[in-house]
């Protein structure tokens, strides 16, 4: 089998060689090893691994420029494989990187789970051959959530959000269910923010709330 | 002032002085203060000459009144805050206490947000008080000096004028008949000399009492010294949280990988393998331990990624589901609101876990009025009591340091609502 040529990037130093060292031993390639995104981003770009293994707590802010190298690294190179460790469970990072590409070749581990080797490098071989390797840990917890989106809204909340798939507007709305149009505001802000619609100026709130109706009625 | 005047040595001092500054610019003052008032009154006045004309109260008069009124409670806070500021800057003349305005709202905030306040009244009900009262006490002082004066000087005006000249109680031919007047003008200076202390003293204190604040801003201090206090304790467990990740939590990770390494190249079933084997087991347990004191001394999500991230950890780890809706969007959060409505979070979930017997829960981050809203819900049998439990006791402590308030309603049978509010001002 042809080795595996992999980028490290981790910017604890004695983590960064003992995981070198662990590669090697387990026939992978390591090209480089770097401690922050940048160099990371110009090796991989000079390069051309077929693996990338990023912490996600990483220089300057140490908050999540391992994600966002990752996701950039994956829209740019759609056929390297990266593996982020993670310090702890966020869901959130594990749906930004499994939307990026093909949602293949993608993993998420924490970070406390390299110590098991043979685990460890199962989940590489996994994601290097096209697999998706996301952390039990994320997997408990995404499986206790409720699955509907819209069981969370309450019945006038409903209504709105049928009203709005219908091309309501608020004031609209509000006529209909005799309500002000300021309560109809209220509702609508409630809808996106259990929808999980972030306040954005790219995208259309109302737009993404209503397809949420759409798919799941 | 006041205490001033019972020293032996009072005339002597700096403090008869320091009352006639004080005095004088009162008199100066006056004219505008008195003239001010009466246009704000002057609906009153051609009400009250209505009335003397008539002699009857009819309903005619009510427009005035109410005009009055009105003027009195728009325009007269306008007069009487720069007043005011002026009279606590003269204020010093005659009190060399620490004087402290007791409005709470900076000069940078909304105009409206001063006529909310109460001291902004005291305010104007010092200026009314001010433009009825001191024109009658300062007069007759006023009138006692130039009496005083005329008693001093009586020698030369009845040596420039021909004829006797009466002055109040004796009639004045000569230079020699005027002397004993002199004298009795004179006696009269230290009595000034003690009415202008009593007079500035009054005046002063009814200054104080009415225009400065005398002990909320003492307790106000108390309260942010507690806040910054607390600001330190985040700031120190950031910084210990940091150095044990950085340092201890990275080494760790690396021995126990380097453990993992040592135990490839032993045979497996020798006693070597079974003590690297033992003691990778160990220090994966040590990893959980030290992963979990760090979450306990300040939860790397909270610090790396705000509020609304680190509830919906502590929402996914919690026994039953929990809802989480975010209102407050992607700003952060100052550091000790975010611990204290992370913690806030956390107490009532551990409550909804513990006693509440709840199917479902939710929690709910919100922004109203220059306050971020918590609101942790739950559909179990209710009844928690701040009294029997400590967590809640805990959570209301640690929320009143940070100037907010906890409230709670949970009647027999539930539901049960926890709600935190916590001023923020940006």
């Amino acid at each position: 089998m042809e080795s595996v040529r992999v980028v490290l990037a981790e910017d604890g130093v004695l983590l960064r060689e003992g995981l070198s060292g662990v590669l090697q031993r387990f026939g992978f390639e390591v090209i480089a090893a770097v401690g922050e995104t940048n160099s990371l981003k110009a090796v991989v770009a000079q390069q051309k691994p077929d693996l990338v293994i990023t912490d996600i707590r990483m220089p300057p802010s140490f908050t999540d420029e391992g994600i966002r190298a990752a996701v950039e690294l994956r829209t740019t190179y759609p056929g390297t494989a990266v593996v982020v460790l993670s310090q702890y469970v966020q869901d959130g990072f594990a749906s930004t990187l499994l939307e990026t590409g093909d949602g293949t070749r993608i993993g998420y581990l924490l970070k406390d789970r390299v110590v098991d080797l043979a685990e460890f490098i199962a989940a590489l071989r996994t994601v290097v051959s096209g697999g998706t390797v996301v952390d039990p840990e994320v997997v408990r917890r995404l499986l206790r959530r409720p699955r509907d989106p819209l069981a969370d809204l309450s019945s006038r909340e409903r209504e709105v959000l049928a009203l709005l798939a219908e091309g309501h507007s608020n004031a609209a709305i509000g006529k209909r269910l005799f309500i002000t149009e300021p309560a109809v505001g209220k509702h609508v802000g409630n809808i996106f923010a259990k929808l999980g619609l972030p306040p954005t100026q790219d995208v259309n709130r109302r737009v993404l709330a209503v397809l949420t109706y759409l798919r799941t009625t | 002032m006041l205490p001033a005047l019972f020293w032996r040595r009072y005339l002597l001092s700096s403090w008869p002085w320091r009352a006639l500054a004080y005095v004088f610019t009162t008199y100066l003052l006056l004219p505008f203060i008195t003239f001010g008032t009466a246009m704000l009154a002057l609906p009153w006045a051609a009400a009250a000459s209505r009335f003397s004309e008539s002699g009857m109260l009819d309903l005619g008069l009510l427009p005035w009144l109410i005009s009055s009124a009105v003027l009195v409670v728009t325009i007269g806070p306008l007069v009487a805050m720069p007043l005011a500021a002026l009279e606590r800057h003269r204020l010093g003349i005659v009190d060399k206490r620490p004087i402290v305005t007791a409005h709470t709202s900076g000069t940078t905030g909304s105009p409206f947000a001063r006529y909310m306040e109460t001291a902004l009244w005291r305010e104007l009900a010092y200026l009314l008080l001010l433009a009825i009262v001191a024109p009658v006490i300062y007069g007759a002082l006023a009138a006692l000096v130039f009496l005083a004066f005329l008693l001093i000087t009586s020698p030369l005006i009845a040596m420039a004028a021909d004829d006797p000249v009466t002055l109040w109680f004796a009639e004045v031919g000569s230079f020699e008949q005027a002397l004993p007047i002199t004298i009795l003008g004179l006696a009269m200076v230290p009595l000034i000399g003690y009415l202008l202390g009593l007079l500035s003293g009054g005046h002063a204190a009814l200054a104080r009492a009415m225009l400065t604040d005398t002990g909320a801003n003492a307790l106000r201090e108390v309260t942010r010294s507690r806040a910054r206090l607390l600001d330190a304790f985040d700031a120190e467990r950031r910084r210990i949280e940091r150095d044990l990740h950085d340092g201890a939590q990275h080494r760790l990770t690396s021995l126990t990988l380097q453990l993992a390494v040592a135990r490839l190249d032993v045979t497996g079933g020798s006693p070597a393998a079974h003590a690297l084997d033992k003691a990778h087991d160990q220090a994966k347990e040590l990893m959980v331990v030290l992963r979990d004191l760090i979450h306990g001394i300040r939860p790397q999500v909270l610090t790396e990624l705000g509020l609304p991230a680190a509830v919906a950890e502590l929402a996914g780890q919690s026994a039953i589901p929990v809802t989480v809706t975010n209102l407050l969007g992607g700003q952060r959060l100052p550091e000790t609101l975010e611990s204290t409505a992370y913690f806030a979070v956390s107490e009532a979930l551990v409550n909804v876990a513990t006693h509440s017997k709840a199917k479902r829960a939710a929690v709910k981050l919100s922004m109203r009025s220059g306050k971020v809203v918590v609101e942790v819900s739950d559909d179990g049998r209710g009844g928690a009591d701040p009294a029997r439990g400590s967590g809640l006791t805990g959570l209301a402590d640690r929320v009143a340091a940070v100037n907010g308030r906890l409230l709670l309603s949970s009647p027999p049978g539930g539901p049960t609502l926890v709600r935190v509010e916590l001023p923020w001002s940006r």
